[in-house]
């Protein structure tokens, strides 16, 4: 059983799934146009903060196929983050790379330190899997200090924000929101179709049986750390823009926290859907923004009740919450 | 060699820290089967009941055995509330929420109690044993014969009484237990009370050495879970065993292992729960399980 | 997941109209201040006008380094006795928004953006934490907005000339370093050093400057060890310090590690070093869960009167501090020191403010780097604020004291590092 995956209903008539998939793709099309207008009449500061959501929006999205769709914990992407944010950071800082060329070096470096941390992380059941990626949150920081030289140590690095062609005509903070809403969309485009392919069925297989996916065929450590590998990756390029938009990394910006509110805002957005990381990464920006005004302690208290009382009332999180309402809604036939 | 004598005291010390959280960890374990990532949580909250007791002006045993009781209750009450609605649910729904316990707890303790160090009383003499050029603090003696004493009461509830013998029938399949007449839900809510109580136990125990504020767990946590892995997590003298090894080795590393120094000593317990679960999955002193297909 | 699709869109469809065009406000410049004519003719007056002024200060008042939030509730209790009983800032009623940004770089980055772009203010008044400091002070300089005061003691705000809008308050840590050094040369020429050091920029400041200050002289330092913020306790690295059977100990870290280090130097019989324990750690409130009878004797230095010290029971600096503490931030406990420093650190402000020759952001830039023998009742007598062109720390003095019987003692004079070693080098 599973209380992550998006139950289906019983097979609809073909007609309706076609009028369903247009549905699906107009609402797809009238958010990218919503997305593109934004930042032309909302004021930087907001344009600012959506450029942010949609940074840990990539993050989750990357969780979300670990947690959500295999089904393995990681308490520790924060780390595979700042891998990606680092990477960025020091390939500006040290051999002033043109910025676009650090996302595939960033995304390339998280897949690999992904890659050589799941082969043997992989092997462990969920559980122990928690427990060794919290142990990597909690030794980065540190790690992240000793090698001075190149991060920058305690003080971490200052850099420049990439800036706006003047062909363009845009401001800078529209530029970064349009620089990363487009590593979003190619990262949504790249989940979705990932999850559409054999691999994303094996990965649920995986999720809701171990012993029945591999009693099918499916390679269940192969699958486990491509997953693995893949979320880091994702991580890892959410890591780089945020390098880009913040333009100043430091060991205490990833700690430990980090990687708790991420798993999180991702499971309050809602686990194994796609809308799921969009609506965790707004759950993250706002959320303790809001929470502040009520009690300096609020935020922690009022994180902590929401993620158990969603992993009961609604294990799909917020986004099987929506579903579920505009499910309820009679539809004229 | 009196210097590394020393060392290896000084890590015994840190590991009998490390080994008591360890114990309530694996006790929840065993009763339950799942990892409770809130534990360390639990006990800093028991902590500061205790301490609030003290601050009221209880004697510090009354308030020692106040806590107690509160904590076991509190225990059993976050089993019914919290976990019970999520009960046979997949190992990452639980651990999700007992991660949102983690954070909860925290700030609360934060919200009542503020982030300000508070001083807790030491229930053990100051000053030090002195041996062989080795000194040993009275308080590191004291929390090393309370977590024996807990373990030893562990072993004889596991090993020897009905309740232990129900426990371990729930821990390892509900639903055989339930048909030979064990009360399955009743069982779990005494283990959750039981883990609180040992969790209180460690938190008034290292409270004194660490100072109690917030955070005081959350340094404490990582050790224990290493401590855990490597004694295996269905053995509360493997919980001990593999505590004080920690303790050891990571203050041996700090110390005398140039490239780790102090600063890099917390990659101990991460290559350590690597190696055990790659090496020997079971830990030290547990029993490997044998999954049914 | 397809419905939710349409309903994020329509969500932020909804969220864009809300928030109305770009063009309703945010440009800088246009916030409700009054047009600066004559000599300020030009001079930015976002969230200044004649009968107000606007600020806004980041402190982390939620996660571990929460116990710093008190600073707040000084400076507002101050703001707000000024306000109501003297008229405010020349005539300007003061209006201080405060933020918690959890000390995350991120989130210091976000809240610096919402007050200067969204609540418009007039300058942010203190950032806390060198990381928070540092990933928004290329923002502040880049909009021109005074980031004043901040709450952290690292040496690069002083030193660094690409930022003029930034400056700190408190005495940096490399300045804190040379009054210890100062006490060590005179006092055990030849003094054997122990340190711990938390493994971070206010450790590594205050290490590093203690070492450059000690050039040239017979006190060595002989044994270092660091901790991470992470580590639960740090008896380890004392007894490795132990050890080095050094004649002093100096303890650089933040308040809980500071009790931790200094409960076991007294449980530590064999080894009884003079123990300087430095200013962030010397708060009453670390030194009390110790044991007040485990801690005798040891040194640190300070720069503002401590509530606890009765020397300053008649001073009516402090008496008008504890009484408007009393009325207006009844919750607050006037004895806890980080309100004190609060309250100091407003009064600062409130004089740089007051010798601003324009009220304009420029106005206060200039007149925070141009601050000469000011004296704030709060600080110790001889403790003055000064800065010029090129030097941008206002406090560089310091007087040690030893803690005896159940507070701290002032001993020597006031010490100005400015004159004992210079300025400090970029």
């Amino acid at each position: 059983m599973s209380t992550t995956g998006t139950t289906e209903a019983a097979a609809p008539a073909p007609v309706r799934q076609r009028r369903r998939l247009d549905r699906r793709w107009a609402g797809l099309a009238l958010l990218l146009a919503a997305a593109v207008y934004a930042p032309f009449q909302l004021v930087p500061f907001h344009v600012f903060q959506l450029t942010m959501v949609l940074v840990y929006a990539v993050a989750l999205l990357g969780l979300n196929l670990l947690v959500g769709h295999a089904g393995q914990i990681s308490l520790g992407h924060g780390a595979f983050f700042a891998v990606g944010a680092y990477a960025s950071a020091v390939l500006l800082d040290r051999w002033d790379l043109p910025y676009p060329l650090t996302l595939p070096v960033a995304a390339a470096v998280a897949f690999l330190l992904g890659l050589a941390l799941g082969v043997p992380a992989m092997r462990l059941r969920g559980l122990y899997l928690a427990l060794v990626t919290l142990a990597i949150a909690i030794f980065l920081v540190p790690l992240l200090k000793r090698f001075e030289e190149l991060t920058g140590g305690s003080m971490g690095l200052t850099l420049a924000k990439p800036q706006p062609p003047a062909w363009s005509g845009l401001a800078e903070d529209q530029w970064l929101y349009f620089l990363t809403l487009a590593v979003a969309v190619a990262a949504f485009l790249l989940a979705a179709s990932l999850l559409r392919s054999r691999v994303g069925r094996a990965l649920h297989a995986v999720r809701d049986n171990e012993i029945a996916a591999e009693v099918m065929g499916v390679r269940l450590s192969f699958y486990k750390t491509l997953a693995f590998a893949w979320s880091a990756m994702y991580a890892g390029a959410a890591g780089c823009v945020y390098t880009w938009v913040i333009g100043f990394v430091s060991p205490d910006s990833f700690t430990v926290n980090l990687s708790i509110t991420m798993l999180a805002g991702l499971v309050v957005g809602g686990l194994g859907s796609l809308a799921g990381p969009v609506l965790g990464a707004l759950f993250v920006m706002f959320v303790p923004s809001i929470a502040q005004d009520v009690n300096d302690a609020a935020p922690g208290v009022i994180f902590g009740l929401l993620i158990i009382v969603v992993m009961y009332v609604a294990p799909t999180g917020l986004a099987g919450l929506a579903g579920r309402l505009t499910r309820k809604i009679p539809r004229k036939e | 060699m009196a210097g590394f004598l020393q060392q290896v005291v000084e890590g015994l010390g840190a590991g009998a820290v490390y080994a008591s959280l360890a114990l309530a960890l694996v006790l929840i374990y065993q009763f339950t089967g799942i990892v409770n990532f809130a534990q360390g949580e639990l006990a800093m909250f028991s902590t500061y009941i205790a301490w609030q007791c003290v601050a009221a002006g209880m004697p510090f045993w009354l308030a020692l055995v106040v806590t107690l009781a509160v904590s076991f209750a509190g225990g059993m009450l976050i089993e019914r509330v919290v976990i019970r609605p999520v009960e046979g649910a997949p190992e990452l729904t639980i651990v999700i929420v007992t991660v949102g316990l983690f954070i909860f707890v925290n700030a609360a303790a934060g919200w009542i109690w503020t982030f300000l160090i508070k001083d807790f009383p030491n229930p053990f003499p100051g000053g030090a044993l002195e041996a062989a050029g080795v000194s040993v603090n009275w308080s590191t003696l004291g929390v090393l014969g309370v977590v024996g004493l807990v373990m030893g009461l562990l072993y004889l509830l596991f090993q020897h009484t009905r309740i232990g013998l129900g426990m371990r029938a729930v821990a390892a399949d509900p639903a055989s237990a339930r048909l030979v007449g064990i009360r399955v839900g009743r069982t779990l809510a005494l283990g959750w009370g039981l883990a609180a109580t040992v969790g209180a136990v460690s938190g008034v125990l290292v409270a004194p050495l660490l100072f109690l504020e917030p955070n005081m767990m959350g340094g404490v946590l990582i050790y224990a879970f290493a401590a855990a892995t490597l004694g295996g997590f269905d053995s509360p003298a493997g919980a001990v065993a593999g505590g004080l090894i920690v303790g050891v080795a990571e203050t041996l590393a700090g110390a005398y292992v140039g490239f780790v120094g102090s600063d890099l000593k917390v990659g101990v317990p991460l290559v350590i729960i690597l190696g055990v679960l790659l090496l020997r999955p079971q830990g030290l002193f547990g029993r490997a399980a044998v999954e049914r297909a | 997941m397809r419905v939710s699709a349409i309903g994020c869109a329509a969500l932020l469809l909804l969220a864009v109209a809300a928030c109305g065009g770009r063009s309703g406000g945010g440009e800088a410049g246009t916030g409700g201040g009054t047009a600066a004519s004559g000599q300020c003719a030009g001079q930015q007056t976002t969230g200044i006008t004649d009968k107000s002024i606007k600020l806004g200060g980041i402190y982390p008042l939620s996660g571990p380094a929460s116990a710093y939030g008190d600073i707040p509730k000084g400076i507002k209790a101050y703001f707000d006795y000024v306000n109501a009983e003297k008229n405010g800032i020349g005539g300007r009623k003061v209006e201080f928004v405060v933020r918690d940004d959890g000390y995350q770089p991120p989130k210091a980055v976000e809240e610096a953006r919402r007050l200067v772009e969204q609540e418009q203010v007039f300058a942010l008044f203190q950032t806390l934490g060198t990381p928070s400091t540092a990933a928004t002070w290329d923002y502040t300089n880049q909009r021109k907005v005074p980031q004043v005061f901040v709450a952290t003691g690292a040496s690069q705000w002083g030193t660094d000339t690409a930022h003029p809008w930034t400056i700190g308050w408190q005495p940096n840590y490399v300045s804190e370093a040379r009054v210890y050094a100062a006490h060590l040369k005179k006092e055990q020429p030849e003094a054997k050093v122990a340190v711990l050091y938390q493994n971070d920029d206010f450790g590594k400041d205050l290490l590093g400057g203690f070492k450059r200050a000690l050039e040239g002289t017979q006190v060595q330092v002989v044994a270092e060890q660091s901790y991470e913020v992470t580590d639960p306790s740090v008896d380890p690295q004392m007894r490795n310090l132990a050890e080095s059977k050094a004649d002093v100990f100096l303890n650089i870290t933040t308040p809980k590690f500071g009790s931790q280090a200094l409960a076991a130097d007294a449980k530590n019989t064999k080894w009884n070093p003079l123990h300087i324990v430095n200013n962030v750690a010397a708060s009453i409130t670390v030194l009390k869960p110790v044991g007040f009878e485990n801690v005798q004797g040891v040194v640190s230095a300070t720069y503002y009167k401590d509530p606890n010290d009765p020397t300053w029971a008649d001073d009516a600096e402090m008496k008008l501090y504890k009484e408007k503490m009393q009325q207006y931030a009844p919750g607050a406990d006037p004895n806890v020191p980080y309100h004190t420093f609060g309250w100091a650190v407003a009064s600062s402000f409130h004089k740089a403010m007051e010798a601003a020759a324009c009220p304009t952001r420029e106005g206060l830039r200039d007149s925070v780097h141009n601050l000469k023998g000011v004296a704030v009742d709060m600080l110790l007598p001889g403790v003055t604020l000064d800065t010029a062109q090129g030097d941008g720390f206002p406090i560089e003095s310091m007087q040690l004291m030893t803690f005896k019987g159940q507070r701290w003692e002032l001993f020597g004079d006031v010490i100005d590092t400015r004159k004992e070693f210079g300025p400090l080098g970029g």
